[in-house]
């Protein structure tokens, strides 16, 4: 059994009701945090726990909370990233559900940490019932003194609101998620000024995922020296992963990331191996966006050592023959699985979701779509996976937020790892259109010259 | 007054110094030519424009003199403001000319290429992008997106299947008129500039919207289908006016005022007045004042020598004189070989003729009369 920080009290019946979260010891983090320590050591200790941002990118969570700009007199904000959009990914959402409490007393000593009164959670609009579930734990803890005015005779000032998006994906993005909570129009702004600097109503802002501020409870906790144990390297902590697709137990798991990828399927504590007796053809480690690995390279890196679950070992090999941690949404894909059509169902995702703020991601990831379409109902060339291949070299990278990274990703990886795939698709158009390219060599060990 | 900043920034090996808070790509244009990256949304006299469209990303070789570091990504010129020391590559930079084809590609994947219909032609910047950044051809193959022709109102004509989304024209109406009744509705390759209701957009100063539109998304219904923009005579003329500057360019022909724009610069931005504000115009002069006598001419404007408007205008103008060798005298003493009806009247399918010899355009007469005497 692995460490489990944030998940410890999650079947406790009745959690999710302030009564029963405060029995089991909840607030009792938050009380120490606002009575007995300042501003400075709940930052440092944050700091000291390396702990990385869980929304994708990974950037140190105190390290942004340091960034932020303290002018005189002028109001700051923390927001909470509850627009959980990324497809594979539902940890967050697990998470609110049945933790609320611990989600807003995570957001409570933050908010003291960072001096902000009004924190926001912009909650993703499908998940129109955990909003509801928030909002109840707010009046609860609001009725208890752990929100409103001069809480626990500290002085300190602090309310959380929900904020419902409207189901954009693109409001994941911190700016994008910013302008829509001013009532704006959700396209992501031009960087600089980050919002550290200027965010919320030109603001100093942090925004960070549910999971971050979820685990500063823990760190405050137990410290975080202590919390910086867990794990391995530079990926501290425990991290959620939700894990899907044709395996046994899909579910969200908490990891204390030094666990194997290949124990982290085909252990019975996790995902239990492949469903109905298949073989595992390709995973896309952590959410749609980061690249998909075959089978070989996720089980063992291209230097034959074994991969684990971590930011480090996920992402070994670069893009050439790694991939990313990212959410945690882990998408397990089995031998019956067309890789061709998967690349096709993203690509179709992010043309839907793409804000169309800047040229590249607007026109380039419709033009992707076609180009799979085609390929995908039989009517492809060879040339188009080459096309293919130029389109997500131009959008990556010369574009405004992350989004035109996001999509150009999975196609290029798909075309790096599954070329032949591609090819048989176009080779043998009728046949592509009832059966499948199989397993192939993907599940082959690869050749480590010595 | 206190002594400004100056920052040393490189362009494409070009040394220039400039005040602190300069975007790259305004220290380029000080530079000016080649070196000045293209901008289709950035607009200097909108506040918060730019960014959008991604045609002039450029590469910063050198971040600063204190942090030498290259900057990882290309960065758009026209929100990076420049450090000391910074050296940037635009035109010199492979990557930077090889992601500019790219954009350009995609800007044109949903344009219909409808120029030779297209009020905008010839003063189009997206012609003059693709001219000069762009491919011959493209590998789009798939139907284009197209939109329904919306009506903005007895002046303006919004051609969404034209429109690159630039945003300029959001931005004028946010910062020009009280209310802004029109904006992008959806998203991506399907968000379209619209009014939410379908109606008119009325205020003073919304006909500014088609001075500030990059390509012919929004036209003039006053001058629509009248004429080419290169047959018309732009002249400055400015009028006493009650709500704005006055000062305008008409575009004459003969005596005709076919349409009055804004003064624009050679960059295509609205220059500004003597008193250092832009030279926005009302809807009065733009759409109402069609006659000469409305105006005080001040003489013919200068318009850039590349420009397709500048064509058999003012030769006298802008610094060009008229040739006085005749052809005859370049060519060591032959005259020109017609360039019509080649296949037939070529020296190569008729030897024994000589093209020289006709006089003036040759056509089938000249050809079977030349066949009779030869």
């Amino acid at each position: 059994m692995g460490v489990k920080l944030l998940l410890e009290k999650a079947n406790v019946p009745g959690i999710r009701t302030y009564d029963v979260y405060r029995r089991e010891g909840g607030y009792a983090t938050a009380e120490k945090a606002l009575k007995e320590m300042t501003i400075e050591s709940i930052v440092e200790e944050v700091k000291k726990s390396g702990l990385r941002g869980r929304g994708g990118a990974g950037f140190p969570a105190g390290m942004k909370w340091s960034f932020i700009a303290k002018p005189e007199g002028v109001p700051r904000h923390l927001v909470c990233n509850a627009d959980e959009s990324e497809p594979g990914t539902f940890k967050d959402r697990y998470l609110m559900e049945f933790l609320p409490h611990l989600l807003l007393e995570g957001l409570l000593i933050s908010s003291f940490a960072l001096g902000s009164n009004d924190t926001y959670i912009y909650i993703r609009g499908e998940y129109a019932w955990v909003a509801d579930i928030l909002e109840e734990a707010i009046v609860e803890a609001t009725k208890n003194g752990w929100l409103g005015k001069n809480i626990l005779g500290t002085g300190f000032d602090c309310m959380i609101h929900v904020h419902r998006g409207a189901g954009a994906y693109i409001c994941g993005e911190e700016t994008a998620l910013i302008e829509s909570l001013e009532g704006k129009r959700g396209n992501p702004r031009i960087k600089p000024p980050f919002p550290a600097i200027q965010g919320l109503w030109m603001r100093p802002t942090v925004v960070n995922n549910v999971e971050t501020l979820a685990a500063v409870v823990p760190i405050i906790k137990m410290g975080g020296d202590e919390y910086a144990k867990i794990g391995v390297g530079r990926s501290t902590g425990t991290k959620l992963i939700s894990a899907c697709g044709n395996i046994n137990k899909p579910g969200v798991y908490e990891i204390d990331m030094t666990i194997s990828v290949e124990d982290f399927i085909y252990s019975d504590e996790y995902c239990g191996g492949i469903a109905n007796g298949k073989k595992l053809k390709a995973c896309i480690p952590g959410g749609s966006s980061v690249p998909i690995l075959p089978a070989n390279l996720l089980l063992k890196t291209a230097k034959g050592e074994t991969r684990y679950m971590n930011y480090e070992s996920l992402s070994d090999g670069g893009f050439a023959t790694g991939s990313m941690m990212g959410s945690g949404g882990f998408i397990i894909l089995d031998e019956d699985q067309c890789i061709v059509k998967n690349t096709l169902t993203l690509a179709r995702f992010y043309r839907h979701e793409s804000c169309g703020q800047c040229s590249p991601c607007r026109e380039g990831t419709g033009w992707m779509e076609k180009i799979l379409q085609k390929i995908e109902s039989g009517k492809g060339e060879v040339s188009d996976i080459d096309l293919l291949w130029d389109i997500q070299r131009k959008i990556e990278g010369n574009t405004i937020c992350p989004l035109g990274d996001a999509a150009a990703w999975p196609v290029a990886a798909a075309i790096r790892h599954f070329r032949d795939e591609f090819e048989w698709h176009i080779h043998n158009r009728e046949l592509s259109q009832t059966s499948n390219f199989g397993l192939q060599h993907y599940a082959d060990p690869i050749h480590v010259p010595a | 007054m206190s002594e400004q900043t100056l920052f040393k920034v490189t362009v494409d090996n070009i040394t220039i110094e400039v005040p602190a808070g300069t975007t790259i790509l305004q220290a380029a244009r000080q530079i000016g030519g080649a070196v000045a990256p293209p901008a289709m949304c950035y607009y200097s006299k909108l506040q918060g424009s730019g960014g959008k469209c991604r045609t002039c990303l450029v590469e910063v070789s050198k971040g600063s003199e204190k942090d030498p570091r290259p900057m990882p990504k290309l960065v758009a010129s026209c929100r990076t403001t420049v450090m000391d020391g910074m050296e940037v590559k635009n035109i010199t930079s492979e990557k930077v000319v090889d992601a500019r084809a790219g954009i350009v590609e995609f800007l044109l994947l949903n344009h219909p290429l409808d120029c030779p219909i297209c009020d905008q032609a010839g003063e189009c910047h997206l012609q003059d992008l693709s001219f000069e950044h762009g491919k011959s051809s493209t590998r789009y193959e798939f139907q284009r997106r197209t939109f329904k022709k919306h009506d903005l109102g007895k002046h303006i004509q919004l051609h969404m299947t034209r429109c690159i989304l630039c945003y300029r024209c959001v931005f004028t109406a946010d910062q020009l008129t009280n209310k802004r009744a029109h904006g992008i509705l959806d998203r991506g390759d399907h968000a379209e500039i619209a009014t939410h209701i379908e109606k008119s957009l009325d205020n003073e100063f919304i006909g500014n919207v088609i001075d500030v539109c990059p390509v012919g998304a929004l036209t003039d219904k006053t001058f629509r289908f009248k004429n080419r923009v290169w047959f018309l005579k732009p002249m400055d003329a400015h009028r006493d006016c009650p709500t704005c500057s006055g000062r305008v360019t008409l575009w004459n022909r003969g005596d005709e005022v076919y349409r009055v724009t804004a003064r624009k610069d050679e960059w295509g931005e609205i220059e500004d007045t003597p008193d250092g504000k832009p030279g926005w115009i009302c809807n009065t002069c733009r759409f109402d004042k069609k006659q000469t006598t409305d105006w005080v001419v001040e003489g013919p404007r200068e318009i850039s020598r590349h420009s397709v408007i500048a064509q058999g205008h003012y030769a006298g103008n802008i610094g060009t004189t008229k040739p006085t060798e005749t052809f005859a005298a370049i060519n060591d003493g032959r005259s020109p070989h017609l360039l019509m009806d080649i296949h037939s009247e070529s020296e190569v399918n008729q030897p024994n003729l000589h093209l020289g010899e006709n006089e003036g355009p040759s056509n089938g007469v000249t050809f079977n009369n030349n066949i009779k005497n030869a």
